[in-house]
């Protein structure tokens, strides 16, 4: 081993000393060939006689040569510079097609390396916490949408924890944390709305967090009314406060009273990142898990440990166990039904599918490039044939010929991944400032040192891929009669025509293939874009408005809320103006609610999810009443209890009856339905609204936020200090820069879509562009070859019209092969995207016809140029030129 | 490399007994020692005696200076290094161990069948 590790080192080095061994060894050779020389003389023989039989005794002096060179040094890396020396001439002195080549290649690697960043951050690498792939994610119940559905008791919380065997330990934090909850004030600097989340003791120690600075929560500080203290997110930290190392121990107001830093966290710790995409969360907070708590319902997103050897299914197996014991022992909590989830999965497990979509369309997209540049190559060996025959008639092997041909294509696409790299540094950067995007882990997207050896491997892998064909067709060619230059005009093999025309069809029936998915995936997007959601996003904002803590009982409140609605609506341009606790496609929360009388078994108890809201609500948000009266001023603690239903609720409640009048128990008091109201899609773009109710806010106090939602004409721009100023008398300390339009709000719940599809429609447009070029190079080259004989054809009296006919008929040929395979394949692989699909069939017959009027136009086009080329051909020159 | 057999190829084995013999010598002076040593059996394309020295120099079995000959002319000269001669002396035992192994294989008969 020593042995052939010295030889190799020693090999290497001969590698970097030709010229000077070169030299030595010529030396010493020609000192052999003298003493051989002269004993051949003492023989006898005559001084040339002696010099011929030396040389021949020593078999040739160049032969010695090679083999001494061959021997003590790397002959493979010796060639493989003479053929990249070659290569870079030979690249240099064609410099259009290199630049087109490299930009080609340049752009197909951009986007795979870009999509394979991406990829790489949701699907592959592990979440940022202490041995990530232990963590699971514990739902209350399976499939549930709403949040209340995904969280659970504080005494469902303490009893699993305490109860399972899986667990090496669970943590979890209150999930109906509003965005912009807390108001910090003082400390230099306008009033702000924060947003932070309360977590148990636990949370950090148990993802494996340590705090930058100062410490976690203690336990005294998780007691009922314990401490106010607060833990500092990295960013909030160098944003708010400069990054101040001696912030710990000092008191912060937020709302209105004090609370104190205890640490800050680090910036490797991106809560919203994981847990809250496309947010910002700005501070934590201790969350008691204690009787008070727990009385507040389904509150907690848990998060267990798996103990070594336990699996997410094991696990699941306990859990359920486990949920109708607890679910049986306490008929005084709400039910459980524990449902357990890889926490990555849960992260990223929703967008696993359009991931995957875009990972195959970026190979879709390489492939073509490749069909592309093996075309480009095809007929630039076809016009370098001369220049290979000589060095083939020099001497050179079959072999070294075609290694040569793949070092200039593996030469081409690694100068073009270089540039693939660049365009992806800028794409992942675009990516991470992409903040009104949910996308989850998306600020995270990075380039490391796994994209850049995906690339040099995807790199490697094209240059072979698109040399290959060039590179066999070397040895086809027929030295004797390209030396003699005998084989010009329209002598050109049938086999390479062949072989250009079916890379031509493949490049259009793999184009077809995208832009059947891009089509269907646009039209899904409109079709969500085109949603009645319930309510008119256009026109509205909300903007957060909680009383502040001077207003004390609930009778200040209401004054409050009446005279903040007074005054927002003199505003001139204010239509309409109303109070909510929840915005939708924000948060949400469920309640159990029945028609008075009406007897459910447990398990069957209907829930709704459940709006506080005031009167001028549904005006402002555009949401139609469809029966009965909205709710009033009058609707306060001292007159009747009233409620207004969703169309769903009110259906299934009373059904074939007139729901006005009858009474229902939502929360504590029956309540009299006064109102019916549309359906709001309230949890997502695309999902149904299910059962929902609103209760009077006056009538409440069980509210975390107030959003007050103005429909208006104002812009932003004016709107803001207007606002600002009409609520200034009666809430001095507002914190205006959270007003959010409710179109905002719908543009992010569509993001992650709109993100897909962006992204695959410009591969498709991507593709379209490459295929046709590969289409006009085809067809322009064989007019190109061409020449004389439709130089003929016209001599002899063929119009420059039927031409031009034929020459598009041969284009058209080529794409309508193309396009039967490009539809075949998008028939049986649009099913893989149904998941993906809304309002659209995987075989929608408008996508598919649009993408054979697109395709066969942009044929036509490319087919079109060379074919006007070619009939405006002047038959003399034709003829004379060859 | 414990338990195989360090056998060296027979035309280095050649190359190091001679320098081993004759000590430093040119690449001229090898390639005739060997032709004169089998009584001119082996008769070399002298020009691959260089390949087998650039091997063995590789492996650091000998090294080479230059120098000048005995009638006045630069020459290269060739002499076994220290680890040269180690790797000689077991090569060369093993060798003839093989080749006495070999001799019982070819004096054997063929057995009459039964």
């Amino acid at each position: 081993m020593n042995d052939s590790l010295r030889a190799f080192f020693s090999r290497l080095r001969a590698f970097f000393f030709k010229t000077s061994l070169d030299h030595d060894f010529g030396d010493e050779l020609a000192t052999h060939i003298e003493l051989l020389t002269e004993e051949n003389i003492q023989r006898g023989m005559t001084p040339e006689e002696a010099r011929r039989a030396a040389l021949v005794k020593l078999g040739g002096v160049e032969p010695a040569k090679q083999l001494h060179r061959d021997t003590r040094s790397l002959p493979f890396l010796d060639s493989l510079l003479q053929d990249l020396r070659y290569t870079f001439r030979t690249l240099r002195r064609d410099i259009g097609f290199t630049t087109f080549a490299i930009l080609i290649v340049g752009l197909g690697i951009g986007a795979s390396a870009t999509v394979f960043s991406v990829v790489n951050t949701l699907l592959i690498r592990p979440l940022p916490f202490r041995d990530p792939t232990s963590l699971v994610w514990v739902a209350n119940s399976p499939g549930a949408l709403g949040l209340s559905g995904q969280t659970m008791q504080v005494g469902h919380f303490l009893d699993l924890r305490e109860q399972n065997k899986s667990f090496s330990d669970m943590a979890a934090f209150f999930a109906f944390y509003g965005v912009g909850d807390n108001k910090l004030t003082g400390t230099g600097g306008e009033p702000e709305r924060l947003t932070s989340v309360p977590v148990s003791q636990n949370f950090f120690s148990f993802l494996g967090v340590k705090p930058r600075l100062g410490r976690l929560f203690t336990a005294d500080e998780c007691k009922w009314n314990g401490p106010r203290v607060v833990l500092l997110s990295h960013g909030l930290w160098q944003r708010r406060f400069a990054s101040d190392p001696n912030i710990v121990g000092k008191s912060l107001t937020l709302d209105d009273q004090p609370a104190t830093v205890v640490g800050v966290l680090p910036a490797s710790l991106d809560f919203a990142a994981i847990f809250a995409p496309g947010s910002r969360i700005d501070l934590f907070n201790p969350f008691p898990l204690t009787p008070e708590t727990n009385r507040w319902g389904n509150t907690l997103a848990v998060v267990g440990r798996l103990k070594p050897g336990a699996t997410a299914q094991s696990a699941q197996a306990e859990f359920t166990v486990l949920s109708k014991r607890i679910t049986h022992d306490h008929p005084e909590r709400n039910d459980i039904d524990a449902s357990l989830t890889p926490l990555a999965s849960h992260v990223s497990g929703r967008l696993r599918p359009a991931l995957i979509v875009l990972a195959c369309a970026v190979g879709v997209v390489m492939l073509i490039v490749c069909a592309n540049l093996s075309n480009l190559l095809l007929a630039r060996s076809a016009s370098r044939q001369k220049e290979i025959a000589i060095r083939a008639a020099l001497g050179a092997g079959k072999a070294r010929l075609i290694r040569q041909m793949l070092t200039e294509s593996v030469v081409l696409s690694c100068c073009g991944a270089t540039l693939g790299l660049l365009f992806a540094f800028l794409g992942t950067r675009v990516l991470t400032h992409l903040t009104s995007v949910s996308i989850p882990l998306l600020s995270d997207v990075r380039m490391d040192f796994s994209v850049v050896g995906f690339t040099a491997l995807i790199a490697i892998l094209t240059g072979i891929l698109f040399g290959l064909f060039p590179a066999f067709q070397v040895p086809s060619i027929k030295l004797h009669d390209t030396l003699k230059d005998s084989n010009r005009g329209s002598s050109q093999g049938h086999g390479h025509a062949w072989i250009r025309s079916a890379l031509v069809v493949s490049e259009v029936a793999l184009a077809c293939v995208l832009v059947v998915g891009a089509g269907l995936l646009i039209r899904s997007f409109l079709r969500v874009l085109d949603l009645d959601l319930g309510f008119h996003p256009e026109r509205a904002a909300a903007l957060r408005v909680d009383p502040n803590s001077s207003f004390n009982t609930q009778e200040k409140r209401n004054a409050y809320f009446t005279q903040a609605l007074h005054s927002a609506l003199e505003i001139p341009g204010v239509e309409a103006a109303g109070l909510t606790d929840a915005v939708p496609l924000g948060h949400n929360r469920s309640w159990g609610v029945r028609g008075k009388g009406q007897v459910y078994k447990r398990e069957e108890y209907p829930d709704g999810y459940v709006r506080i809201v005031s009167d001028g609500y549904f005006k402002a948000m555009g949401v139609p009443l469809r029966a009965g009266r909205d709710f009033t001023e009058r609707d306060d603690m001292n007159s009747e209890k009233v409620i207004i239903l969703n169309e769903t609720l009110a259906r299934f409640l009373f059904p074939g009856k007139d729901p006005i009048g009858q009474i229902v128990n939502a929360d504590d008091p029956d309540r009299k339905v006064v109102g019916v109201v549309g359906d709001v899609h309230h949890l997502a773009l695309e999902e149904k609204s299910g059962n929902e109710f609103y209760i009077p806010i006056r009538q409440t106090q069980d509210f975390g936020s107030v959003d007050l939602v103005v429909r208006t004409s104002l812009p932003n721009s004016e709107l803001v200090p207007r606002l600002r100023e009409a609520l200034k008398p009666t809430n001095p300390t507002l914190a205006t820069g959270t007003l959010r339009t409710m179109q905002q709000i719908v543009d992010k719940a569509a993001s992650p879509r709109r993100f897909v599809v962006l992204l695959l429609a410009g591969f498709a447009a991507f593709a379209l562009v490459l295929a046709s070029l590969g289409i006009y190079a085809v067809i322009s080259y064989s007019v190109s070859q061409r020449t004389q004989e439709i130089g003929i054809r016209m001599a002899l009296g063929a119009s420059a019209q039927k031409l031009q006919a034929s020459i598009l008929f041969q284009t058209l040929a080529l794409a309508a092969i193309g396009i039967l395979i490009g539809i075949a394949s998008s028939w049986a692989l649009a099913r893989a995207i149904s998941s993906l699909l809304f309002g659209v069939t995987a075989t929608d017959p408008a996508t598919f016809v649009g993408m054979l009027i697109l395709l066969t136009a942009v044929a036509a086009l490319a087919g079109y140029l060379p074919a006007r080329r070619a009939s405006r051909i002047d038959p003399m020159s034709a003829l004379r030129a060859s | 490399m414990s338990t195989q057999l360090d056998i060296l190829k027979g035309n280095h084995l050649m190359v190091l007994k001679t320098l081993e013999v004759m000590g430093a010598l040119h690449g001229y002076g090898i390639a005739r020692r060997i032709e004169q040593v089998s009584g001119d059996t082996i008769l070399l394309n002298q020009g691959t005696i260089y390949a087998s020295l650039v091997r063995l120099q590789q492996r650091g079995l000998i090294h080479s200076e230059w120098d000048a000959s005995s009638n006045n002319r630069r020459a290269k000269f060739y002499s076994i290094t220290r680890y040269g001669s180690r790797r000689l002396a077991s090569s060369a035992q093993n060798w003839e161990q093989l080749s006495i192994v070999m001799g019982r294989f070819f004096a054997a008969q063929k057995e009459p069948q039964q």
